[in-house]
Formats: structure tokens, sequence, C-alpha cells
């Protein structure tokens, strides 16, 4: 199991700020998660797809695509930052 | 190096004290407060909130006052930024930085608050006369931060 946690306008817009999932076999990194929650369509789709300005961290550290991800890691998706 | 998040407000003074107390050593203290204003992107603000991500938060800023203290020869640093909800004129971030002499404060101060501005997660929610919106991130901050990788 992975903690996926959301925040800001992607907390609002999917309705909850934290879950766990199940990784799939196929789901080996951060590109491949985020696929796979914009294919439960509606705000998924719309806040998750691919062209979307979406930032991610993995293990509470800013990560890219590519960045392996692994049972019991914590994943974060969030928009750009607007601290300060 | 001292990093809160924190819902009170702060006293600069005392902060600022607390940081040089005892220090001999120090010879310039450069300082950054960011405040409400009451308008954004054309539009009365009359109050804002402040969520962030606990935990990566203050590794993210710690991260940052470390790479400052990489670069430049500082002696010490303090970032203080608040979150939940703020009306205009309320502080919102502080960053002091202590050194020998005022280019490295200076330098060191503008550097960790560039950077909080792209790299820290805190996101802003404000209150206008339309209602409730999150606050778009701005390209002039990614260019801010930017800069100081051209500057090498």
């Amino acid at each position: 199991m992975i903690t996926v946690l959301y925040f800001a306008r992607l907390r609002e817009s999917l309705g909850q700020g934290s879950e766990q999932i199940a990784l799939p076999a196929t789901v080996r990194n951060l590109e491949a998660l985020r696929a796979l929650l914009a294919a439960r369509g509606g705000a998924w789709r719309d806040e998750l797809a691919h062209d979307k300005r979406v930032r991610a961290a993995v293990n509470q550290a800013i990560a890219g695509g590519d960045s392996p991800i692994a049972d019991g890691d914590e994943v974060a998706f969030f928009p750009p930052v607007t601290g300060g | 190096m001292t990093v809160r998040i924190q819902t009170a407000d702060f006293d600069v003074g005392a902060e600022i004290a607390a940081l040089r107390r005892g220090n001999r050593k120090i010879g310039a203290v450069a300082s950054f407060i960011g405040t409400v204003r009451d308008v954004n992107e054309g539009d009365a603000v009359t109050e804002m909130t402040l969520e962030h991500y606990p935990g990566m938060t203050e590794k993210a800023i710690e991260d940052i006052v470390g790479q400052a203290r990489a670069r430049w020869d500082i002696y010490d640093a303090l970032v203080i930024h608040r979150v939940g909800t703020l009306r205009p004129t309320d502080q919102i971030v502080l960053v002091v930085v202590a050194g020998g002499h005022r280019g490295e404060a200076f330098a060191a101060c503008e550097f960790i608050m560039d950077y909080l501005k792209t790299r820290a997660p805190f996101w802003k929610k404000e209150r206008t006369g339309k209602g409730l919106r999150w606050v778009e991130a701005r390209e002039t901050d990614d260019i801010a931060a930017e800069r100081w990788r051209l500057k090498g």
C-alpha cells in the first residue's frame, strides 16, 4: 500500500485529502500513478491528466514523473505553490 | 538555523534580537517581511487562508536555508511562515539572515525568499467580492528563482 495525499485545489475538487492505494504491479513510477488516477475520469481526469500543471512529491521531496514508487511510500499531488 | 510554521503572529524585533544574541561575529542582519495585501489581480481581498503540507514544508525550507548557507558565508538564518486565516496588513512570512557583512546577508535573504516562493508547499486561498478562489502561481516567481541558477 502507498499513501496518496492531495492538497489545496486538488483536495477540494477530488473530494478527499488522502487515500491508501494498493499499487498494481504495472505502476512503478510517479507518471504511471498519475495516469492510473486520471483514468478514474471526471474530476480525476480534469486535475491529473498529463497536460495539467500538477506538482508531486514522493516521501516529502519534490519528484518528477520518472521517480520510482514502492510500497510504503507517501506520494502527494498539488498545484504549483503560492506561499510567501 | 530555525524554521517555524505557525498560526500565531510573530514579533520581528524579538525574533531578530534572539537570533543576534551573544554572537559577536555578526556585522549585518538582513530581514524580509511578507504581508497580506488588500488587492490581488485587480480585486479587493478581505481575507486569505494559507494551507501547507506538514512535514514536507519544514524539510523544504530547511533544504533552502541549507543551500543558502552553502552558497554564502552567513552565520545564522531564521524563517517563520504563518498558516491559517489572515487579513490585510497581517504578517505572513519572516526571513532573517545574519552574517559578517551586508552583501552575503542581503543575497542570502533574497535567495531564501525566492526559493521559498517556488519550492515550499504552501497554497493561498483568498476571499474577494466574487467569493473564494485559489491564488494562481506567478511565472515571475519562477523567473526570480531561476536567475539564482544563472548567477552561479
